[in-house]
């Protein structure tokens, strides 16, 4: 089989769409790590995510993230359209830094969570869970 | 307005004095995340519940900023100290500026 100009131009641009594709995920996840953290550095530790491993409903996966002594954690769906998921603010009263709900997820993927703590520190936790059936619709 | 939005709470009774308590919350909310389509192939848009506050005799318990990839019905559990006596006021936030408001009160034996 030979190519033809046209062929090669349509490879080279789906290519091109499949590499661009990923990357614009990641850059989404970096700015929201970004905007949370302000660039400080991201240690492991003192965070912990509790998530299936697998999760046959990408509509409904439990979550639960426990950080002591953090005042805020953000929890991101890396591979999400939108990787935001939300963000937990602790008050005064709040019992202990954990909360957990239910999230959606579009596919496979890593789940984070970054938890920032009194001191100004932050750590981070990351699980990978296996969705069978994904839960964006369309 | 979003349609049949009920907001469901479980809070103990009563606590001693300073104890922690786990409160689970619950509204009935279809947290439509805006990536959609119906089918003519449209998007629908997004109409979410975008924030949630739990506050205690006028201090915050917690503050949630919800984003499209919570699920249908939020459900959120966490945990609260409980000084003394009084009131926890429940707050929902949606994204067409309705606010939904539910208060429970707890004891101190």
């Amino acid at each position: 089989m030979s190519f033809t100009r046209r062929d090669t131009l349509r490879l080279a641009m789906g290519t091109a769409v499949a590499a661009a594709v990923p990357f614009k995920v990641f850059a989404d996840v970096d700015a929201d790590v970004a905007a949370f953290t302000e660039g400080a550095e991201i240690g492991e530790g003192g965070i912990t995510l509790v998530a299936p491993e697998i999760a046959e409903n990408g509509n409904t996966v439990p979550i639960e993230v426990d950080a002591p002594g953090a005042v805020a954690i953000l929890v991101l769906a890396t591979g999400n359209p939108t990787p935001a998921v939300g963000t937990f603010n602790f008050g005064p009263l709040a019992g202990a830094q954990m909360a957990s709900t239910r999230i959606r997820l579009a596919g496979t993927q890593d789940v984070l969570a970054i938890a920032k703590m009194a001191d100004g520190t932050f750590v981070q936790a990351r699980q990978e869970v296996k969705v069978t059936i994904g839960g964006c619709g369309g | 307005m979003a349609d049949n939005v009920t907001p469901r709470i479980r809070v103990p009774r009563e606590a001693s004095a300073g104890e922690t308590i786990t409160i689970k919350t619950l509204i009935s909310h279809p947290m439509e995340s805006g990536q959609r389509k119906d089918g003519d192939g449209n998007v629908i848009p997004r109409s979410i519940i975008n924030r949630f506050t739990c506050d205690f005799n006028g201090q915050n318990v917690i503050d949630v900023t919800m984003e499209p990839a919570i699920s249908t019905n939020p459900f959120l559990e966490f945990q609260a100290v409980v000084p003394e006596a009084g009131t926890f006021v429940f707050t929902w936030y949606d994204d067409d500026g309705d606010i939904y408001t539910e208060e429970k009160e707890i004891a101190v034996s």
